[in-house]
């Protein structure tokens, strides 16, 4: 039994090239039943083998939640990455046979805006594919601004504007157009939320503009693309399984775990949902918060982190596992 | 001073906090009665935030107390009306037309803060981003939960539906979207065993 998301047995039926970074899979369930129900804004853990290494990295599904008949993502090649990304760009192919989880979302729509007003950079826009249809379904209101660095690297902008002519809005940054957050955050009705999901500047940018005008905390949402870092490799020994094990710099501490035998809770595997949170016993050394969910008072303490994206660096680290 | 500790009571019961100003691009305050002191007690520290804030104030039985005070604020816009009912076209226009930004601070009884928060929800505003700070009166509003019939004012406990005249016990079950508590019939077992009412709190 695992602790983790449940598993779903997939074949990948198409594999389509966006763009020069970006490629899409598409998965049908390998027994042809139809897949669980998801809403927009929820990803999904697949899982690569790799040789003798396991990765389990979550990607945005960006199919429409109203078509079970498949799922779809889109994975940005990042060649500098811990190399998920390649694995899925380089050995993957249409046929084979792949192990999914269930949807979870970190990133859903509250149904109680009047309006949703969506911010995607680069990649970032994958949840915003699901989620839009979810909302034109339901006749809501959305503004989707999205800003990509150049047309031929602009995923589904052609989509997009085809489709919702008056809704999107795309800057393209080679031709320096640049979004006017201050007037975008200062122009919307009462009741709009707003949702981020791009890198990590951006959303720290909205954010504080949005905080800057008074947006209550409650309206602000958002999503970084993490996927586990790089890092040093280390050692930790796991208090409770009793076994000592090595993480590689290419690997996260819950995958180290896991290829060691060793079930540890996770959800999300981006820093974000909580379900990992581990207590650390020990430790002689500085941990490497790469997390969204931990607040400061619980970094400082050094008793506390989420095996799912951060590390450690020093002399020796034991925690609850 | 008019404020009141309320003793702790179950979750669904609304608490109330000391309203403090907040970065945002408007500022609107609605208040009856005693709540005026909240708004002065601001508004006297901060001319800047009243270059922005709309104030819509319902005297009741202060009748003119504090209006002259609220004036020197010289507030971008103060509304004076006489009842929830004549402020609420009013309020809703203000909702309607405003903007991510505002910041919505109610204050004075649980009735015209329930009311008022009511409106303000159901234009889109988180109800946790809305700040109260109760003054004045303890009276209720109070929803039967057998006829839906709404009483004002209710100061004791129990207290007769004045809608069908049932014995209602006085509860801290509270209702967002209605802005009231819950009023149960105190004798459906036993007809006519009715405790002496007994003032609230007391």
């Amino acid at each position: 039994m695992s602790i983790g998301a449940e598993t779903i047995a997939v074949t990948v039926t198409d594999i389509v090239t966006v763009n020069e970074l970006v490629t899409r899979f598409k998965f049908k369930r390998t027994d042809g039943k139809l897949l669980p129900a998801f809403s927009g804004g929820a990803h999904i853990v697949v899982e690569m083998q790799h040789g003798d290494q396991q990765r389990r990295n979550p990607y945005s599904l960006m199919s429409s939640p109203f078509d079970l008949s498949y799922y779809s993502i889109s994975i940005r090649r990042d060649d500098k990455g811990r190399g998920g990304s390649l694995f899925m760009h380089q050995e993957v192919g249409i046929g084979d046979e792949m192990t999914i989880s269930y949807p979870v979302n970190v990133f859903s729509l509250d149904m109680r805006a009047k309006k949703y007003l969506m911010i995607a950079g680069g990649i970032g826009i994958t949840p915003f594919l699901a989620q839009i249809p979810q909302i034109s379904c339901l006749h809501g209101h959305f503004e989707l601004h999205y800003s990509v660095r150049s047309s031929a690297l602009g995923s589904y902008v052609g989509y997009l504007t085809a489709q919702y002519p008056n809704n999107v809005h795309t800057y393209y940054s080679d031709h320096k157009q640049y979004l006017d957050l201050d007037k975008l955050l200062t122009k919307q009705p009462l009741g709009t939320h707003l949702y981020i999901c791009g890198p990590k500047g951006m959303i720290e940018w909205v954010c504080k503009t949005a905080a800057k005008y008074g947006w209550p905390r409650e309206t602000v949402h958002y999503e970084e693309f993490l996927t586990p870092r790089s890092g040093k490799p280390f050692q930790v020994t796991l208090a409770v399984s009793n076994k000592t094990i090595e993480v590689s710099a290419n690997q996260s501490l819950l995958e180290a775990m896991e290829s060691a035998g060793v079930e540890a809770p996770y959800l999300c595997r981006g820093g974000v949902c909580g379900q990992c949170e581990t207590d650390v016993c020990s430790s002689e050394g500085h941990f490497i918060h790469n997390d969204h969910w931990l607040n400061d008072e619980q970094r400082a303490s050094g008793k506390k982190m989420m095996p799912c994206v951060s590390r450690f660096e020093g002399k020796s680290l034991v925690i609850d596992r | 001073m008019s404020t009141f500790e309320f003793p702790e009571s179950i979750k669904s019961r609304p608490t109330y906090g000391t309203l403090e100003p907040r970065r945002g691009t408007h500022h609107l305050f609605v208040a009856d009665a005693e709540g005026a002191e909240a708004i002065i007690a601001i508004g006297q520290n901060h001319s800047d935030m009243m270059l922005k804030t709309h104030i819509i104030y319902i005297p009741k039985s202060t009748g003119d107390t504090y209006i002259d005070k609220l004036k020197a604020l010289s507030a971008k816009q103060l509304y004076i009306k006489p009842g929830f009912k004549e402020a609420l076209s009013h309020l809703r226009q203000c909702l309607t037309r405003a903007h991510m930004g505002i910041q919505i601070y109610l204050t004075g009884t649980e009735n015209i803060m329930g009311q008022a928060m009511a409106e303000a929800i159901s234009a889109g505003m988180p109800h946790t981003a809305i700040q109260t700070e109760h003054r004045g009166s303890v009276a209720r509003r109070m929803q039967c939960v057998h006829c839906k019939g709404i009483t004002e004012n209710v100061i004791t406990n129990p207290f007769v539906c004045s809608h069908c005249h049932l014995n209602l016990l006085v509860r801290d079950h509270y209702s967002r979207r209605l802005a009231a508590f819950q009023g149960v019939c105190i004798d459906a077992e036993d007809p006519g065993n009715i405790p002496t009412p007994v003032e609230l709190y007391q």
